[in-house]
Order: C-alpha cells, then structure tokens, then sequence
C-alpha cells in the first residue's frame, strides 16, 4: 500500500493508507486481543500464585504424601490417574495423563501451522485437511479434559477422613472428590482454582474449536479461494496458538510446580 | 510468510514445513526433559526456577515461530512482548509475597 503513495512526505505518515506494523487490520487486532486475553489469564496465574504459596508446604518426599487440608497438595499424587489403568493392573500414572494432553494440544497446533502455510499457497484441499486434524485435536483435548474433571470430581476410592468443629460438637466424617465447597485434596482454595483456571482454558480451547470449525466450512465453501486469500486461517491460528501457550503455562504452573 | 527471496515457491514452502516439524520436536522434547526434572527429586526451589526456564522457551518457539511473531516488524514484537515483560515480573512477585503471607 505504502509504495503507491504519491502525496507529500508530510502526510506518507499521518495521511492514513500506511501499515507501519507491515500487518493486515484484522492480523493486528487478533494480537491485541490475545494480549487482552493473556492479561485475563495472568491474573488468573497471579491469584494462583499468591494463593499458593501463601499456604504451607507439604514437607517429605512426595511417595510419604497424604491428603490433607492442612498444606497444599503435591501435584503429581492428585493427578495420577489415567483411563483404564486399574484394569491394567497399574497403581499410578502420575501426570502420564496431562502429558498426553499437552502432547494432543501441541500436534493440533502442529497441524495449524500446516494449514496457514498450506493457504500461503493456496492449496485448498491441504487447508481443508490440516484444519479437519486441527479440530480434531481440539475435540480429543475437550475429551479428555472432560475425563480429568470427571475424575477429579469423584474423587479416590478412600476419600479423606478428617474432624471438623460443627456447632461446638467434634465431627469425623469422609469427603470423595471435589467440588467448589468440598476438596479432598487439599486445601479449598485448590480445587477452585483447578476449575477455575482449567475451566476457563477449557472454554477457549472450545471456542477455538467453534471458530475453527467455522472457517473449516468456509474453506469448504471456496470463500477464501473467491477473496483470492487465506488470512482468515492466518487469524484463527493465531488464537489456536495462543490457547496452546496458555496450557504450556496452566501445565507448568499448576501440574509440574 | 517466504523469508528468502532467492528461493522458489516450492523451495521456500519445503523449507517452511521443515522448521514447523524442527520447531514440534523441540516443544516435545523440552516437555520430556520437564518430565524427568519433576521426578528427579531436586530442590523444591532450583525446580521452580526450571520449570519457568523451560516454560519460557516453549513459549518463545510457540510465539516466535508458530505464531510468526519473530518474523514481524520490531515495533509490533515489542509492543507485544514488552507488557508481558511487566506481567511476567508481577507473577514472581506475587509468587514471593504469597511465601510471606502463611
């Protein structure tokens, strides 16, 4: 655009028709918005963080680990479950099953790399295919997140024991799972923020696929192939990427630390 | 999204595709590498400190180079990076406050 200006050097800057960032409106706006959108999630990371280590640790290897209200879980023994594995005869999967999930989110993040670089050539059928793998990925990830909560809501098989102060009278009952007024796991504050933070991690990776399902079935259509571009795939990567690097952090920060 | 202009189309789109997959194998090898730090049994706070360096360069490939943003103009990667420079600072911030609350 800017080469084809002709008018005074005084307005090549000011008088509009410029692309100082050498990037389309849309592209420029999508960054903005996910800069928005990391800010939502760092606040979310931030009240973890705080929350966190404003509880006691537990102090031990994490084999001596026990449930308790008492210090915050260690990870690692919460999420150590994988589908099947009983009838398997295995124990423990500890953070088997987050690997897997982070492994299906990174590969659909693949495979939309594939499809924008397949629209820079205008190859509609590699489009079509990548952003049908991409979604896929995508649905996979809901799955098993869907299983993880499932699993975390139920709880263990002991559940945990504990006394509490109920109306000047000592109660011993057992708690199973989680929920946003009971926690097997640890403190209270932890399962809120598990369903908080993977919760809304997990809304976006369903509209991502919402919106990549859209622009699938405009592909499909021709739309981008009659504007003579394929940028619209360029965008929606850019968001699909982005819910790929929010897990990269919800995966260190709340599953490894 | 062609960075060298002495290659052809094809070449340039080979090219492409190979970085994409280089890039994919180094985010599942750096996730293998934080799998085997999480049962190492290191100290509690040099974990820490590996987790968030290894989860910084997972970010910056995904960012850099899935998302192209190495590939942009200076003042579009700065106007970018430079706020979640700030935010990267209030995290570790929050982080040795929370230690001083309990």
């Amino acid at each position: 655009m800017a080469s084809t200006l002709t008018v005074s050097d005084s307005k090549i800057n000011w008088g509009g028709g410029n692309e100082p960032f050498k990037a389309s409106y849309g592209k420029l706006m999508m960054w903005f918005f996910l800069l928005s959108d990391a800010f939502t999630f760092s606040s979310l990371l931030i009240s973890y963080a705080l929350i966190r280590y404003s509880h006691p640790a537990f102090i031990g290897s994490s084999s001596e680990f026990t449930f308790s209200h008492e210090y915050w879980p260690v990870p690692e023994r919460v999420f150590e479950a994988f589908p099947g594995m009983h009838s398997l005869g295995i124990e423990a999967a500890p953070l088997v099953f987050v690997g897997l999930m982070t492994f299906i989110l990174i590969m659909s993040s693949v495979t939309m790399v594939l499809a924008v670089e397949a629209g820079h050539r205008g190859s509609k059928a590699e489009v079509e295919k990548w952003m049908l793998w991409t979604i896929l990925g995508g649905l996979t990830f809901l799955g098993c997140q869907a299983w993880e909560w499932t699993h975390f809501i139920v709880g263990t098989e002991h559940g945990l024991t504990f006394s509490e102060l109920i109306n000047g009278e000592w109660v011993t009952r057992t708690i199973y799972g989680a929920n946003l007024v009971e926690n097997e796991y640890g403190p209270q504050p932890f399962a809120d923020l598990f369903f908080f933070i993977t919760g809304f991690h997990g809304f976006h990776v369903f509209s991502g696929v919402v919106i990549n399902y859209i622009v699938f079935y405009n592909v499909m259509l021709g739309t981008y192939e009659r504007i003579g571009s394929y940028e619209m795939v360029e965008k929606v990567g850019l968001y699909w990427h982005f819910v790929d690097l929010v897990w990269v952090f919800v995966f260190t920060f709340f599953y490894l630390v | 999204m062609a960075h060298d202009s002495t290659l052809s189309p094809e070449e340039a789109s080979k090219k492409q595709i190979r970085t994409i997959w280089k890039v994919a194998g180094i985010l599942a090898f750096v996730t293998a590498i934080e799998f085997v730090v999480a049962f190492s049994g290191l100290h509690d706070t040099l974990k820490l400190l590996i987790f968030i360096g290894l989860t910084i360069v997972k970010a910056a490939y995904i960012v850099g180079e899935f998302m192209h943003l190495r590939h942009e103009v200076k003042f579009l990667i700065w106007s970018i990076i430079l706020p979640m420079i700030f935010v990267c600072w209030f995290v570790a911030a929050m982080i040795l406050e929370g230690g001083h609350i309990h």
